[in-house]
């Protein structure tokens, strides 16, 4: 039925038809709908069912726990905040759902747009990479960020940091990053201090506008120890426990509070082995032995270093860029070895920065674009390693 | 003869229905043409030795190499040449000769001294066709004469998916076979290697290295072997070739001619009653498959060899060199899969464990045609890796070939592989690169 009509209406929009412009737009949903019909015309006579939207679709799938989280975070804070006592579960989650839902929206309509534009410009078919990326980008971003500046961010880095690059498979840095980092450099004062992490207003009737005290201060755990308290706590001023921390419900960005629901997300890449455990595990264990060298080695000048490492991996975003971040496989190393430094160093420079600069409470974002760029490097290494092997064989 | 054994763990056996099994039938089969496809032999350039209308004898050139023109390729069987079918700029396609009962008492036979030299044993090679028959690294072509290898690859098995079994074809050969071996031998300084599975029962001879290799495909390619066993370098040269073939070198040394007929495992989900037909070498498709392809209203793919590296044939097409098997399945392109990215059915085969299919261990499915995706750039990593057993980096060998750095692709190994090394990378792709085609434009890029 929809088959017959999309063969219906496809001469539209090939050459000479009267929608040809929108080719490259016809042929992304057609290709959405229906695997194309096109079987292989040199080499091998079967190919694997895997294709770039299954590994696309399955990260997507990944990060429904942190989004579903994100919103029963968002909701609960904001109802802690305003002092409302009737803590409805589904009242809570239709909040953070409205809050969330603009955002989401406006980066996928932003980022698909230039895609679409671009796709068709080039003639070529649209690719999946965003599928990802405009989930990323309202995960990673607190919940107070404009959707206007959402858009303007979004749009410079799909644009200067994807499309300039050649498109998805040849950026050097992670889209979604960039996109947070834009926004972090670019305007400062919306996307940090303690402010941006809380939903203050009420939406459609629900929730209530939070009023900031002393009591309630609206900062997020490592933000309260960069500034000298002694221990974390949550919205409400109860001391977070390791165990606290690793469940998320305290003010951050809006779905990497949950080291709990990251881990899910965790299993369901490892387990589809869509994501690389070598970036993942060298990650953590880079983020441990810093985290260890950090506290072996107190100092007040540095309140960070106080951070039990273990609590240093459940704290903001370290535990999702770890899973999530780290391990984009264009911008990662990719060579296995390779893998392993990488990872490692994403885990040890996220905790330089978070304890040793006091500026920049949160260092997974620095760390993950710094290595990012230092990923081909890492590269040209391990292959100029098998390089001189096959020398030294020629040699002997 | 000394034995080593290797296990192989990267590789991937893909689990295909419509396989032989002990009990499946033998048929045989006597085609009305036969046909020599030049393509089959890279590095080859055909110049006709016969016309239209000759008769011809078992064994007669039916082309020789424009270079070496020693170097024939010969007609498996008497007849007369029935068309010399040529392409764009008169490149020669086949020749298909009309077999016809015969002659073959005229056939040429090569007297060949037991204390024959190097050089009149490769003659004989070259002018009775088994010269062509063989591979030479680098460049994965016909071995160019003059120039001694190094070792001397044979594999004794096919680890192909649904490929038939090397040892039973040349089983009751034994003198053939070791024959040829110790030929094989003396055309060389270094080793003559024979790899084969651990379940081997045949005698070799003392000349010979046994190599027994485990583990799943590529572990039968030649090219897979060497890697693991004595890697090309660069300004070396081995030579390749399967036991079928060694045994046809015996047999050219013991009785003065080689024969040319073939056991074909005709395989595939889309075959009836998956068999084998004895024939000759290139024989005509029909009647090999005539009968015992499914009826059920499918576009069908035949390929003449197996689905990782055969051709793409015509049911009326012919067999190509290694003139072993011919696999039928589903075309694929009648199918309308809805949202088949986000499928969760057990039948959709993949080495991907995001496929409900990979909790079904030693279920065989039955594939298509289609390339279950769109062309992307390399997104995934070390996807490659998975399935390469060799000290290859396959994503930069790649990538270099692709940016045309002879330098680049001599320091990361091209010499050491070849197009059907990739066959399982390029099967595995989520980016559904052509990497077979990449890996010959190189191969030829860096020859010329």
């Amino acid at each position: 039925m929809l088959r017959k009509y999309l063969d219906k209406i496809k001469p539209n929009f090939e050459p000479g038809g009267k929608y040809q412009s929108l080719r490259s737009v016809f042929d992304g949903f057609e290709t959405f709908l229906y695997t194309p019909r096109s079987t292989s015309q040199s080499g091998v006579h079967v190919h694997d069912s895997i294709d770039s939207k299954r590994v696309m679709i399955i990260v997507v799938a990944a990060l429904m726990p942190c989004l579903l989280f994100g919103m029963y975070n968002t909701g609960y804070q904001n109802f802690i905040g305003s002092g409302i006592t009737d803590l409805n579960f589904w009242h809570i989650m239709l909040y953070g759902f409205l809050a969330i839902l603009p955002k989401i929206i406006v980066t996928y309509a932003v980022g698909l747009g230039i895609e679409f534009i671009v796709a068709q410009w080039r003639g070529e078919e649209i690719q999946e990479g965003f599928l990802v990326t405009g989930i990323l980008v309202p995960l990673i971003c607190p919940i107070e960020t404009p959707v206007w500046m959402l858009a303007v961010a979004t749009a410079f880095s799909v644009i200067f940091v994807k499309e300039v690059f050649g498109g998805t498979g040849f950026n050097i840095f992670n889209v979604a990053l960039v996109t947070r980092a834009v926004l972090f450099f670019g305007y400062p004062a919306q996307m940090s201090g303690d402010r941006a992490f809380i939903a203050s207003s009420p939406i459609c009737g629900l929730g209530g506008t939070v009023e900031y005290s002393d009591a309630f201060t609206g900062a997020t755990p490592l933000n309260q120890i960069a500034n000298g308290a002694d221990a974390a706590t949550d919205a409400a001023g109860h001391i977070l426990s390791t165990w606290d921390a690793f469940l998320g419900l305290y003010p951050g960005s809006f779905g990497e509070t949950s080291t709990l629901c990251v881990l899910l997300g965790a299993a369901l890449l490892l387990i589809t082995g869509i994501a690389s455990w070598k970036i993942m595990a060298s990650v953590f264990a880079g983020g441990l032995f810093m985290g260890w060298i950090a506290y072996t080695f107190q100092s007040p000048i540095y309140p960070g270093s106080a951070i039990l490492p273990i609590d240093q991996l459940v704290y903001g975003g370290f535990a999702f860029a770890a899973v999530f971040m780290a391990t984009d496989p264009v911008t990662a190393a990719r060579t296995g070895i390779g893998k392993y430094i990488y990872g490692f160093l994403v885990g040890v420079i996220a905790i330089i920065i978070r304890v040793y600069n006091n500026g920049y409470p949160e260092g997974a974002m620095l760390a993950v674009l710094l290595m990012n760029a230092l990923a081909p490097l890492i590269d040209y290494c391990v292959v100029q390693a098998n390089i001189s092997q096959r020398m030294k064989r020629l040699r002997a | 003869m000394s034995k080593t054994s290797i296990r192989l763990h990267r590789g991937l056996d893909l689990q295909l229905q419509g396989g032989l099994t002990p009990e499946s039938p033998v048929k045989v089969v006597k085609p009305a043409t036969v046909a020599i496809i030049p393509d089959d032999f890279p590095g080859f350039t055909p110049k006709p030795s016969v016309r239209e209308g000759d008769t011809i004898v078992k064994g007669a050139p039916l082309m020789h190499d424009k270079i070496n023109e020693r170097i024939c390729l010969v007609s498996p069987t008497d007849g007369t040449v029935k068309a010399i079918v040529r392409g764009e700029r008169r490149k020669i396609l086949r020749i298909e000769v009309a077999a016809e009962e015969g002659q073959s008492a005229g056939r040429k036979k090569f007297s060949i001294a037991p204390d024959a030299g190097r050089e009149e044993i490769m003659n004989a090679m070259m002018e009775s066709g088994l010269w062509a028959m063989m591979r030479q690294r680098p460049y994965d072509i016909v071995p160019v004469p003059g120039t001694e290898p190094v070792n001397i690859f044979v594999t004794a098995f096919d680890s192909a998916p649904l490929a038939p079994s090397l040892e039973r074809e040349v089983t009751g050969k034994g003198k053939e076979m070791a024959k040829g071996l110790e030929t094989l031998a003396k055309l060389t300084g270094g080793k003559v290697y024979v790899s084969t599975r651990d379940d081997w029962s045949l005698a070799l001879p003392p000349e010979v290295h046994h190599i027994i290799i485990e583990g799943p495909h590529p572990a039968g390619n030649a090219g897979v072997q060497a890697a693991n066993i004595a890697p090309v370098n660069k300004g070396e040269t081995i030579w390749t070739l399967d036991i079928v073939t060694a045994v046809r070198i015996g047999e050219l040394m013991l009785y003065g001619y080689p024969e040319w007929e073939t056991a074909v495992a005709v395989t595939g989900s889309e075959v009836k009653d998956p068999m084998t037909v004895r024939t000759v070498a290139g024989s005509s498709l029909s009647p090999v498959l005539k009968g015992n392809v499914k009826e059920d209203g499918r576009n069908h793919r035949v390929i003449s060899g197996n689905v990782l590296t055969g051709d793409k044939e015509s049911a009326n097409g012919y067999l190509h060199y290694p003139y072993r098997q011919v696999t039928v399945i589903p075309e694929g392109d009648d199918v309308d899969e809805f949202m088949g990215w986000a499928s969760m059915s057990p039948n959709k085969m993949s080495a991907s464990r995001s496929f409900v299919s990979s909790l079904f261990k030693g279920k065989k499915f039955a594939p298509d045609a289609r390339l279950n995706g769109g062309r992307r750039a390399m997104i995934m990593s070390e996807q490659y890796d998975k399935v390469m057993p060799m000290d290859i980096l396959p994503e930069y060998l790649i990538k270099a070939i692709l940016s045309r750095d002879i330098e680049q692709m001599e320091k990361l190994g091209i010499y050491e592989v070849a197009p059907e090394d990739f066959a399982l990378c390029e099967y595995i792709d989520p980016s559904k690169l052509e990497l077979q085609k990449i890996v010959r434009q190189g191969l030829d890029y860096v020859r010329k």
